[in-house]
Order: C-alpha cells, then structure tokens, then sequence
C-alpha cells in the first residue's frame, strides 16, 4: 500500500491507503477527522466538500493519493482555537443549519464561493450552492447566512 | 470501487508508456471517479495526468486559444485569456456541473470522455477546434464518434485543444433538473468560413445541426434559429425528456444562443 | 420577555459542535475491534432464492462471517399499527424477517450479511457470493395492484390487498350528493416520494460477553421505539440488556421512525461474532431500502349546493405499502389521511375509503406530514376545481365554507374535534403578505416579457401533537403515544433536561432549555438537554408527528410543576413559611406580603445538603420526572400561497414568491419556527415540481435511484419566503403550542400546483400530475398527456 503524505489543517499528515482509497476516507478514518461527511455516492451533494490548495473539492469524487503533497482544509480546520471563521458565524447568527450533516461541506463552499465573488448577490450565492443539497432549510437561511458571511469576511 | 495501481508521470510520455493492458486514464476523475465507485469498471492501473505541468493552462496562440488539457473549468470560466477571445467558452465553462466539479474537471477529460450529456463537445464542434494528442492533430468534425466513443486510440491523450476565434458564439444549456448535465446545450459560432451549430444532450454524442447552421447562416437570429423544426428521430428519449421535447429544446437553446452570442 | 426566554429567537445551542465539525453521527462511531458489514440485496423485485454459494466468498480476504436467511432464527419486523377492514377482519400482516429466506419481494431486500474486517473487504467479498435467483412477475403500480389477475407479492393477501377500510357516514353523504346543485370530481395521484435525509442510515451493533448487554447505536428518530420493537418483537432482548442510543441525526423527515432490518442485523450478529459491526448505507442503498412516502391514488367528489357551500364529500383511495408493511405504515393512508378531509371546511358528510395493496417496491410509511399533505393536496386540487367549476372566485369558496372562528371546539364528520384556529385570519395575512390584490398587474407584467404568471393558494389544516394514548389506542395503535421528560436539578442549581423526544435538526436543545430557563427563572447557560440514550432518559416515543414541543415539552412543563411544588414546601421551610403563602417567580420564591424571599440555586443546594431541611416530610434532592399523554391532536392550520412563472418555450416553472402564515400555537423560538416552515415548504415545493420516484412498471428497478435522476431541491430551484404566524393557542395542553415540524410540507404543495394551473389556464390547461417538471409542463400546453418519458 503507498504512503501518502499531505498537510491537513495546517499539520502534516501521513498514512497508508490503497490507491482506491477516497479523500474524504482518508481524513474520517485515517485522521478521524469526521466533520467531513459523505450524503451520497455520485457526486451531487457536496456533504464531503473540502479545499484543497485553497479550492472547494468534494473528497468523495478524489482519491487520498491525488492529494499527495496538497494543503487541505477541513471544516475542524476553520475556526481559530474557540473563535469560529466569519462564515461559521454567520450560519449560526442566520440559522442556516439544522440538523448539521450538510453543514460543512455547505460553509466549506461558501468561503470559496465568497473568496472568488466577494460581493455575491442572492442569485450568485443560489447558483454558487448548486453542488450543495440541504434537505432541512430550504436554503433561506443559507442565503442568508452567505450574503452576511460574505460582508464578515471583508471586515 | 476495486482496488488499482496508482501513477502519476510528470511527462505525457511517461503516461503514454503506462497505458497498457487494463490501464485507465484520470484527468479530474469527475466521471471515472464515481464510475470506479459504482464498479462499472475495473482498471488495473489509475493514470494520474494531475502531475504533468505541461498539459495545465491556457494561452493565446494566433487568434485563437489553446488550453491544455489538464486545464480545469474553473480556470477557464476565470481566464482572461478565453474571456476575451471566446466570451461563450469561458461561460460554457463557468455552467459546467457545480463549483466544486468546475474546480476539479478538465477540458481534456471532459472531450476525451465524449459524454452523452457534457458541455464541452459542442463547443468544441460548433468552434471548429483542433484536438492535440501526444501523437496527432484530430479535427473536431472527426473526434466524436459515439456516445463515450471518440477518434483516441489506445495509448493516445488527449495534451491540448486549440480554438479558432469566432465572429460570434453563444451557449445555451437546459439542465437535467436532477444530475444538472445538458439534457440539451447548444452552441452556435460565426465565423468567415460560416455559421457551425453543435448540440449536446440530445444525440448519443454531440452533433452538428445542418437545419440551424444553414437558417442560421441565411440570418444569424434568434427568430431563424426558433423556426427551425428539430426532428426527433435518433434523439435520446429518458425520464427526464422525450425525444420530441428535446427535439423542440435544440430550437429553443439554439434561439438562446444566438440571443447571448457575443 | 427574557433575551433568552420564551418568544426569543435564542441562537442555537447545538451549532458551535456542528459547524466546527465535531458532531456526532451514527458512522462517526467507532468501537474498539470493530467490524464492517455490507448486505449483499436482491437485484430484482421479485425472485425465490434458489439457491445461495458462499464458498468463494467465505474465504475471500477479511471476513469474518456471512449470514443469510438459513441462519437468521430470530423474529420479523413488526407493524406498529393493526386496521381493520371494512368487514371487520384485521389487516393482512405478512411476515418482514431481516433476512429475506427464500424469496425476495423488492429490489433491495436483504439477501446476506457480509462481515469483514474493512468495509471494502466486506463489499469485495460480496460480489464473490452466487445467487441464483428464479425471477417471478412483479406488480408495481399502485393503480393497479388490486385488479384481478395480477402477479401477488403474499399469497394470504388476495388481489395485493392488505385492509380495505372505510370512515364516516356512508348514507349521510350519498344523501348530500342527491340533494346536490354541483358535483365536482377529481383524479389525482400523488407520487411516491423518497424522504432524503442527508445523512444516510446506519448502525453500530455492540455486543458485550461479559456484561450480556447489547448496544445499538443508531440513526433513528426514536430510540425507546427501537429499543422495544427489537428487543421485545425482533431479537428477544429484554430492555435491561439493550441501550439504544441515537447520537447526533442528520434528519429525518419520517424516515428514521421506523425500525430497519439493519438494526436487527447489526446487533444479533455482533452477538454472534462477538465484535462490534458497522453498517452505513450508501446513498444508492437508501434508495432502495429507506421507506418512502406517499403513494395514493385517488378519486375524490364534492357536493355542493347552488351557492357553492359543501354538502358532501366522497373520496376513494389506493394506498400503497411496498413489499412490506413497515413500522407505521397502516395509519399514514387511514388516521393520518382520511380524518383530515374535513380539512378548514365545514363539509356535514364524509365518507372515504382506503384500499391499502402490496407491491414489489420498497416499503411506504410516514414521510413528512404522513397522510395531511395527500389529504390537504386532495382537498385544495378539488376546492380549485369546485371553484372554477361554479364560475366562483377561489377565495370566496374557501370563506364560504371555512368552520368559523367561533366554532371550536368543532366536530368534524371523520373523527377528529378541533380545539381552535383561525383560518380567516392567516388567509387574511398571508393574501396581504403576498400582495394578492397586485396580481393581476404582475401578471400582464410578466406576460409582456412572454411568461405565464400564475398564483396558487392552500387553506389548510392538520393534526398533530400526536398522540392521545387511548385514542389511538382504540384505533388500531400498538403503542400509547405520550411523552416523557425528567427535569434533574443539580445542587448548585443548574439543571440536566431529559426528555424522550429526539432531535435531528428541529433545535430541541435550544427550544426546551429556553422552555426550562424561562419557568425555573435561571440562566439558560445553565440548562443542559439530554435525548437519545436509552439508558440516559427515562423513557420515550420519539420525534414525529410534530409533537416534540406540543407532547414532549408540555411533559417538561409537568415535571417542571412537580419540581416547582416540591421546591416551594423547602422553601417554605427556609423561610419558616406555610408552602400555601410561597411564591414563585423569576427564580426567586417569596412569601407573599413579606420580605422573605429564597433564590432557586439555596433550594436546590439544600435539596442535596438538607441540614436545615423538612426531612420528615421531604424526600432529598430535586429530580422530577412526568409522563405526558395529551387529551387531543393539536390542529396547526394556515394558508400558503405561491406565485410561479412558467416558461411556455420550455415548459420551466419558477417559484417567483412564496408565503406561508401558519397557525402554529405558542411559539417559543421564532427563529427556528421559521427555519421549519422553510423546509417543510421546500420539501412542498419539491413534491409539486420536482421529485419523483419512478420504478419501472415491468422490471421493477426503481428508475431514480440516485441523486442523478431523483431531483432534489437546490438552492436555485425555490425563492427566499414570507414566512408569517398568527396564532390560536392550543386548548388541552399547558403551552398552548401545537406543533410546526410538517406544517410547510402539508399546506405548500397544492398552492404550488394551483399557481401552476392558474398560470396555464389561458392556454386551457385543467389538470396537471406532480411533479409538473418541464416536460409534463411542456406537454400540456403542447395538448398532449402529461407523463414522464418513461411511466
């Protein structure tokens, strides 16, 4: 089995996987790193989302060993000690989580959505969820939650 | 999925010399991926291309552009580069599946993968392009060749592709509501040599429409491309869409396109 | 009103843990020596087994046992509910076993259980067993199901039919449809649904040798619920040897009430292997094994006299239940459905029958809503076309008809007595709110810019807050369906909430500690709210039927009183009172006319140090627990309405504006009441566009089996909402609350279709099937039928 090696939240990180081995296995079951969840097995709905080199990447549809050497982020990765991240903030100020699987995948892609559009308007930020599914909100609160995330993460 | 031997070469080359017997390809990995999962197949060996340099980016070449194959949506859709010289390339790219599928798939993956139901193909039809391998030129009109059928023969990749630059273009897509793929995308270009429309979604590839590219070039509007009437034989018909919607769609999408073409 | 009290759209407590990833769900559990088990299913809907090969996999690498129906010698799954037909014989109840033994009934249905060290080996091992399956002719549609001559999925269950029930007075409405001026009829189906919570299930099975205790870590709604349908119906353990613990529960929505083969398996296997195991579905798993919802067809007639009011009401359904009849199944299309045709009007005579069939699908129970949102679409669809049909306004028919303000409590004709609302009021509010009156200038707006605009509305009820123990009782319920909750106060006055009900995404963390912190006057940093464990909380029914709040809190509110009793007789004590002068309030108690006064932390530290206490007539400590069981069903009721625009060249409906005002009681977190009725209305919103789940009629594979071809509601398919209340209390319990978890998908799905078919009315357009999907829109401005490619 290869040995794959990459930097998770900030840490290095290293473990044996086979080449079959998805991402979002190696960071739940090698590094027990389970805020990073898995809704479904064909890609759509964006529970697994993670950023690698900085970019919003669902790691259920990528192998650990494609990551080799990549910086990772995990939603344990965004708060800093008990300060949460703007956008963390914003869900909880806005409701826009209720029962939370969906969750981080959902503030994992907000904060790519907002870094590439820092002003994103309502129908940016519906269209900027499409890989997203959330089966509890009706995503009006996520809206919110992003439009004010957004400003936050200006300030 | 079953479990393989992974490669990552840093040279189209060395790839080239590791696609033997059961050996596959993975460019983004955003259909291979979830079809290894599934276990609709069985490789023996995983291909990475994500290590090779040389097949990343885009530049402008003549009047056009070349994008190397390993190059994602996303870095399409955001390059200033295809945004000025093919505005409608750059939203083709911008629309294809979701953000995070747009930071991971490529154009090589996407034209060598020759999905039914994929954006891409129709642009690279409707422009003209050249598809480069590590062994040849292909033209586009003689790439697709069936659904997930293309020109490629084995041990051949796909390293850039390379588009003229149109008078005009435009895309239009209409999503499957569920999966969010092109139940039908039509992309119409003008150029001097003539008016090209290209449709994916609705074939078992994607196609040229000689009805649209000849209203089309008669009067490049949107009112000439609705008129047309689309016969559905040969169409896909599925849940989501009878032949004769889809029929009726590639007049619509076509009409969208030309609207949106810049 | 505190910041954090009653009425205060008090943050949450649970969203620190789950936006900093550190939830706990079923499959973040891991046990020491645990194994992975994957379930090898049936590829086809119906087969017998002819026979089954395990050499090849029983020595493939890493497993540690397979099991398949030869071994399973434990119970089936039972029917938590028994009907009656209309000649008084009970339900048909075919056996459910875990583990299918010689025939398969749907395709999914359990063949084998893989054990293996890792998931991948368990799953590679599986492909190595050989099935050989003789295929049978399935039956599928629900239409269809009962006519004679079609393949039978139970051999006891003649013509597919499981009960064929009937409620109200038969004669007493043929009565009203001879007197009528106007009948109104209708045909509609309402699609099978597939609940789609996101996580998806799973299970941890964990024998302990030593001990003979089993624990079972689980994504259920329920965890009393399972703890006795397994112990007690399925595996035989007694409840003192088995925990069942639901953790954190990302959703349910229904479909987590019920108990699953997996369960069973899980725990009797780790038994038998003597390692804990792990299951966890994949999606695509879910698909074919979750139960799924909804899945009537139906026939429905309104008599009305020369000026539009309803006379009588005659409704005919087939309800289907899968291969199976899961945990709840027989009260969703019955007492769930058909006592709620009265709905808001006050129609004299119902009569409705239910015909409930087997099919080789996967089982149909309770999915949010269960029952009222196919009782509510049947109910609007007809009131729409009575309207059009009488050349009335659509509102003025409603009015007309509604049970007026001062009427409760009010009677129905199908059982149920409604204690209070006010469906004046929130038609009122919510035609305001949606600017009702501006229509018709939106719509020549839209229609300049070549869109059909369309409005839609629903008037609607339902019963919730379920359930009263013996009511159901006498209606088939296997089960009492109170609440229970235990208030334990600690010395220094901060307080640990148990409760029987359970949260997967409805904030019963935050709702009940503001419920707690608001009586008990303490801060509420200082209230902690324990569910989930079954050797934590006393005892429980569970999260469904939107009665956590209405059941489950108003059994907070009771051991909050007895808590509240015995801490003013120490009190008392302390001030050298009579108990009968203590007062108590903001968390202080005082003796009323004096100076006196006790703060609730000095009660509770001398509860649990009692040097200066009444020790012989008082017991030390202060823990209290109640059981609730509610006099009645609590009746939320409301009006939604919805503005779509549908695109005639591609037949693409957009819900451009939606609004909901809800009666929902007393509310005690505006904030999270609203998130509610933001998803339920999605998920309303989704039934009437989007989803649909297709099986194949000949083959049975069900033809949306994955989130590529099953549509789920995205953020840019729905619009932001209006969102208002206006509330009647509840009359029987003690917070006057009666419950918000369903009412979004309940009252949304027909003002959807209505607005869709105001929207294609110029063209002609009557009749529409759900989901109105581009295609069927497309197809009925084309004239054509409006069906899938595929049904």
């Amino acid at each position: 089995m290869p040995t794959v090696e990459m930097t998770v939240n900030g840490k290095r990180a290293s473990a044996q996987v086979e080449g079959r081995t998805l991402l979002v296995q190696f960071l739940r079951e090698k590094l027990g790193l389970t805020g990073t969840h898995i809704g479904c097995d064909t890609s759509q709905c964006g529970a697994c989302v993670v950023h690698v080199d900085g970019r919003a990447v669902k790691s259920c549809t990528m192998l650990a060993v494609q990551a080799a050497g990549a910086a990772v982020t995990t939603i344990e990765g965004l708060a800093d000690g008990t300060t949460l991240h703007p956008m963390q903030e914003a869900f909880r100020d806005h409701h826009g989580l209720q029962c939370g699987f969906c969750t981080p995948g959902m503030v994992m892609t907000a904060i790519d959505l907002v870094k590439n559009n820092p002003n994103p308007s309502e129908e940016q930020i519906r269209h900027g969820l499409e890989g997203n599914i959330c089966r509890c909100t009706g995503y009006h609160n996520i809206v919110k939650a992003v439009k004010s995330g957004a400003s936050a993460m200006k300030g | 999925m079953h479990d393989f031997q992974y490669h990552r070469p840093a040279s189209a080359a060395d790839a080239a010399a590791l696609l033997k017997g059961e050996a596959k390809v993975v460019a983004g990995g955003m259909t291979l991926i979830p079809t290894l999962k599934q276990r609709l197949a069985q490789p023996s060996d995983l291909v990475d291309l994500g290590g090779i340099a040389a097949l990343k980016g885009v530049k402008a070449e003549g009047a056009g552009i070349t994008i190397g194959a390993m190059t994602t949506h996303a870095e399409v859709a955001r390059s200033a580069d295809v945004q000025k010289a093919i505005p409608a390339l750059a939203a083709l790219a911008g629309g294809i599946g979701d953000p995070q599928v747009r930071n991971r798939g490529t154009i090589g993956g996407s034209v060598a993968n020759s999905d039914p139901a994929a954006d891409y193909p129709s642009a690279v039809l409707a422009l003209g392009a050249t598809i480069r391998t590590n062994k040849r030129e292909i033209k586009a009109d003689d790439f697709f060749k069936g659904m997930f059928e293309t020109a490629l023969q084995d041990g051949e990749i796909i390293t850039a592709i390379h588009f003229p630059k149109p008078d005009k273009a435009g895309y239009s897509k209409f999503p499957n509501p569920a999966s969010r793929y092109a139940i039908v995308g039509v992309f119409v270009a003008k150029a001097g040599s003539g008016v090209r429309v290209a449709v994916t979604g609705a074939g078992p590839c994607a196609f040229r429409s000689k009805e649209l590219e000849s209203a089309l070039a008669a009067s490049f509007t949107s009112d000439a491309a609705k008129a047309v009437k689309i016969s559905a034989s040969g169409l896909n018909s599925d849940l989501h869409a009878t032949a004769a919607y889809r029929a009726h769609l590639v007049s619509v999408m076509a009409s969208r396109a030309v609207a949106a073409a810049s | 009103m505190a910041a954090t009290g009653i009425g205060a759209s008090v943050k949450r407590k649970e969203d620190y843990r789950f936006l900093t990833g550190q939830g706990t769900y079923t499959d973040d559990i891991n046990r020491h020596g645990q194994t992975y088990a994957y379930i090898l299913r049936s590829p086809h809907a119906h087969a017998e087994i002819a026979k089954i090969d395990l050499s090849a996999a029983k020595s493939a690498p890493g497993v540690i046992a397979i099991l398949t129906g030869a071994d399973y010698d434990k119970g089936g799954l039972p029917a938590g509910w028994q009907i009656h037909s209309k000649d008084g014989s009970p339900m048909i109840e075919p056996p459910h076993l875990p583990l299918c033994k010689d025939r398969v009934r749907h395709v999914g249905d359990q063949v084998a259980l893989v054990v293996a060290e890792t998931y991948a080996q368990a799953k590679d091992a599986a492909e190595q067993i050989s099935v050989t399956y003789k295929e049978l002719p399935a039956i599928i549609s629900t239409g269809d199901a009962d006519k004679a001559g079609k393949p039978q999925v139970w051999a006891d269950a003649k013509n597919n039919t499981c009960f064929d029930w009937h409620i109200g007075d038969k004669a007493a409405t043929d009565a009203a449809f001879a007197k009528a001026h106007h009948v109104t009829k209708i045909d509609l189906v309402n699609q099978r649904l597939v609940p789609n919570a996101m996580e998806p299930r799973a299970a941890v099975g964990d024998y302990d040798r030593a001990t003979g205790e089993y624990t079972l870590y689980t994504t259920s709604q329920n965890p009393h619920v399972i703890r006795l349908l397994m112990g007690a119906f399925v595996l035989q353990i007694p409840e003192h040897k088995l925990r069942v613990v639901a953790p954190d529960v990302g959703g349910g929505f229904g479909s987590k009430i019920f108990h699953y083969a997996e369960e069973a398996l899980v725990t009797w296997a780790s038994a038998k292997i003597n390692r804990p195991i792990k299951w966890t579905a994949e999606r695509s798993e879910s698909f074919i094994t979750d139960a799924q919802g909804r899945d009537h067809v139906s026939h429905a007639e309104l008599a009305m006299d020369k000026d539009g009011k309803f006379l009588g009401l005659r409704v005919s359904t087939i309800a289907n239940m899968g291969a199976y009849l899961s945990t709840f199944a027989p009260c969703v299309p019955t007492y769930l459905y058909a006592t709620l045709l009265a709905g808001v009007y006050k129609t004299p005579a119902i009569y409705a029958e239910v015909k409930a069939v087997f099919t080789n699908t996967v089982c149909v129970d309770a999915y949010r809503g269960a029952g009222r949102p196919e009782a509510t679409y049947l109910l609007e669809r007809l009131v729409d076309k009575a309207a059009r049909e009488m050349k009335m306004d659509r509102v003025e028919i409603r009015r007309k008809n509604f049970i007026p303000t001062d009427a409760f409590p009010y009677q129905t004709p199908v059982a149920l007595q409604y204690d209070s609302g006010d469906y004046f009021s929130t038609l009122d509010q919510a035609m305001k709110t949606a600017d009702w009156a501006g229509f018709e200038g939106r719509r020549a707006e839209a229609k300049k810019r070549g869109k059909l605009r369309g409005i839609g509305i629903s008037t609607y009820l339902e019963a919730c807050g379920i359930a009263p123990s013996a009511v159901v009782g006498s209606l088939g319920a296997r089960a009492g369906l109170y609440e229970c909750g235990s208030i334990r106060v600690h010395p220094t006055g901060s307080v640990t909430v148990f409760t029987g009900t359970h949260s997967h995404g409805q904030g019963h963390e935050t709702t009940f500690s503001q419920l707690v912190s608001d009586t008990l006057g303490i801060p509420i940093e200082n209230v902690e709210v324990s569910h989930g464990d079954t050797n934590k909380i006393p005892f429980g029914m569970g999260t469904y039927g939107s009665r956590s709040l209405a059941v489950g809190g108003s059994a907070l509110v009771k051991a909050m009183d007895k808590i509240i009793a015995k801490a003013k007789r120490i009190a008392a004590h302390l001030m050298e009172a009579s108990a009968a002068d203590v007062e108590f309030k903001n968390g202080t108690f005082t003796v009323a006319g004096t100076d006196k006064s006790v703060p609730f932390g000095t009660v509770a530290l001398t509860a649990y140090v009692p040097h200066n206490y009444p020790i012989t007539e008082l017991e030390p400590g202060l823990e209290e627990t109640a059981f609730y069981d509610p006099l009645n069903f609590t009746y939320p009721g409301g009006c939604h309405i919805c503005e779509v625009e549908v695109d005639p060249d591609t037949g693409v409906t957009t819900v451009v504006n939606f609004t909901a005002v809800d009666d929902v009681g007393r509310v005690i977190n505006p904030m999270i009441v609203e998130g509610q009725i933001h998803g339920g209305v999605t998920q309303g919103i989704g039934q009437a566009l989007l989803e649909n789940c297709v099986y194949d009629n000949d083959s049975g594979q069900l033809l949306t089996g994955s989130y590529m071809d099953y549509c789920m509601p995205r953020a840019d398919d729905v619009p932001s909402y209006k969102v208002g209340t206006h509330a009647t209390m509840c009359t029987h319990n003690p917070l006057g609350s009666k419950g918000v978890g369903e009412v979004g998908a309940i009252g949304s799905t027909p003002a959807v279709i209505n607005a869709v078919l105001d929207a294609l009315a110029p063209l002609g357009v009557q009749d529409i099937t759900m989901p109105a999907t581009p295609l069927k829109v497309w197809q009925a401005i084309q004239g054509a039928p409006t069906k899938m490619a595929a049904e």
